[in-house]
């Protein structure tokens, strides 16, 4: 059996976990790993919980669903009362404390960081809050290559993005490497 | 950026169903948008003009689906998606497609029902309605995939068997396979094998629409050819025309189920797992079979006699293998995102061979393999 990573994107719908979701498992593959995504949300365009989930294995990949995450995202407070309890025994939890007041007592490491007021307020979109969590989790967890991410990312955005999202994930990154040191 | 793609790409199982589509020749879409299916219409209307296709949003699932008979009966491979209400409204011309022999494939992305239910959660409770929603005695074939990979697979196999065999087919995906994303690697488009339905070998004055050919299929001479063909819903003689004969009622119900009923080895594809010393087997289909594999390689590693059985056809019933395995078996256990649909026919083919159970869930979630695990134990 090939390392097993498991991570699992929660917060808001509209917070854009689902495209953080993919551009990981993306990633994954670029780093030449096997990696499968899955998603659960409601039915409404904004607002509602979304969560996504990624596996990351060397060996084929059989039930696509995130039990016991090793790396849990939580960027609403909704989603870290919901989530906190389900983390893998000395796992990561990264916490958006622009949203998460409360983070639940777990047993692992835990991140608080400012994600999506460093979006709004560097990057002067909160739109990219997903991009500076995906800088934040690379550098915490090293689950992906930076250049793996920054391709993957690039990919699969908008024309005319490009520097706002290489921006939003840099700031993901410092911000990481601040709170690692 | 072709390293990526020949080490695989993430694709998701949505598009991968798009993808094979048009790697098998559908050059026509007409569809409604609904979720879990909408990615594949959002995919076609992008691409089919690409590749001097056409694609129409119709008013609704009725319009979608008379829309892709006609443009089948035109000479177009023909695709519709949707998800179970909009699949309900195709109900009437599915049958109308099986009784005229018109090609076509619907996938249904099943969501949890019945009626709007959740739009968002997984279910397979559309596997009776997709054997027997339309009224009437009539043949269908319906094929579901379990990956992202086999979602471009049966894709392809979806319209390969409808234009050789003049039938709707219905690909059967749940929500999970429909938006799972996961690496795959695609074959080459000359590595396909690709099948087009067999046209007139006679000339347009002898040309007689319904006589069974090879198979026992009528070669299709396509509208604007030149050739007199008359498509009616209604029983029907060798030339089409509307006939209320006994005789020729019976006939012509009995050569369309016998042209699937006779080429069963060709239409029926499974997989299976540790079959050979099994005495539990899990019978599995789409996403839950990814659990139900799971649940049997955990059992082999605590060394239980388990195995897995998955039809990719679920319908015509693969009747002839579950009764193979049942003789062999002790226990067959149905793992289903419902009531217990497909486990009614199991339990029907295999009869006194073997103990029959469900492991049946309904809320909107795809089914643990730890569930599936438990049941083993249980019956070991």
């Amino acid at each position: 059996m090939g390392s097993n990573r498991e991570l699992r994107l929660s917060g808001t719908g509209g917070q854009g976990l689902i495209l953080a979701g993919i551009i990981i498992a993306d990633a994954a593959i670029r780093d030449g790993k096997n990696s499968i995504q899955s998603q659960s949300y409601g039915p409404e365009a904004r607002g509602g919980a979304s969560k996504a989930e990624v596996i990351i294995n060397d060996d084929e990949i059989d039930y696509p669903k995130v039990s016991h995450p090793d790396v849990l995202l939580v960027m609403s407070q909704e989603a870290s009362d919901k989530y906190a309890a389900d983390l893998e025994k000395g796992g990561i939890v990264i916490a958006d404390s622009s949203y998460v007041e409360n983070l639940p007592e777990v047993e692992g490491a835990v991140y608080n960081l400012p994600i999506s007021v460093t979006a709004r307020e560097q990057v002067g979109r909160e739109m990219v809050a997903n991009v500076v969590a995906l800088g934040a989790m690379a550098r915490i967890t090293g689950i992906v290559t930076r250049e793996a991410l920054t391709d993957a990312l690039l990919s699969r955005i908008p024309p005319g993005t490009e520097e706002l999202n290489r921006r939003a994930l840099d700031l993901g990154w410092q911000m990481a490497e601040k709170a690692l040191h | 950026m072709s390293n990526v793609l020949e080490m695989g790409r993430l694709m998701q199982g949505n598009e991968a169903v798009a993808e094979g589509a048009l790697a098998a020749g559908v050059r026509f879409f007409a569809g409604y948008p609904i979720t879990p299916s909408t990615e594949i219409a959002e995919i076609m209307s992008n691409k089919l003009p690409q590749v001097g296709g056409k694609f129409i949003q119709m008013e609704d699932e009725i319009a979608s689906i008379a829309a892709i008979i006609g443009a089948s009966l035109a000479g177009l491979k023909s695709l519709t998606a949707t998800s179970g209400p909009g699949f309900s409204l195709m109900q009437e011309n599915l049958g109308f497609a099986a009784m005229a022999e018109v090609p076509c494939v619907i996938v249904n992305v099943q969501r949890s029902g019945p009626s709007t239910g959740m739009p968002t959660a997984p279910a397979q409770g559309d596997v009776m309605q997709s054997r027997w929603g339309t009224h009437g005695d009539h043949p269908v074939i319906v094929l579901s995939p379990s990956s992202v990979r086999e979602a471009y697979d049966l894709a392809v196999k979806s319209v390969n068997l409808a234009e050789e065999y003049r039938v709707p087919v219905i690909l059967l995906l749940d929500e999970v396979v429909g938006h799972l994303r996961e690496k795959v690697v695609l074959p080459a488009q000359e590595q396909i094998d690709v099948l087009n339905r067999q046209g007139p070998e006679t000339p347009p004055e002898s040309f007689i629409p319904y006589t069974s050919g090879a198979k026992g299929v009528p070669p299709m001479a396509n509208f604007g050819d030149g050739y007199r063909h008359h498509v009616t819903g209604l029983a029907h003689d060798e030339t089409g025309a509307p006939n209320n004969s006994p005789v020729v009622a019976e006939e012509l119900i009995h050569r369309l189920h016998n042209k699937i009923s006779d080429n069963l080895a060709d239409i029926i594809i499974d997989d299976s797992r540790f079959l050979d010393d099994a005495e539990i087997i899990v019978l599995a289909y789409g996403s839950t079979a990814r659990s139900a594999r799971h649940a049997v390689k955990e059992a082999r590693r605590q060394g239980l006699k388990a195995g897995l059985y998955r039809p990719l056809t679920l319908w015509p019933f693969p009747e002839q293998k579950v009764l193979e395995i049942a003789k062999k078996a002790k226990t067959i256990i149905v793992p289903e995102m419902n009531m217990g649909q497909y486990r009614l026919e199991v339990e029907r083919v295999v009869g006194k061979h073997c103990q029959v159970k469900g492991v049946n869930r309904v809320h909107g979630e795809l089914i643990k393999p730890g569930e599936i695990y438990d049941t083993i134990l249980e019956v070991v």
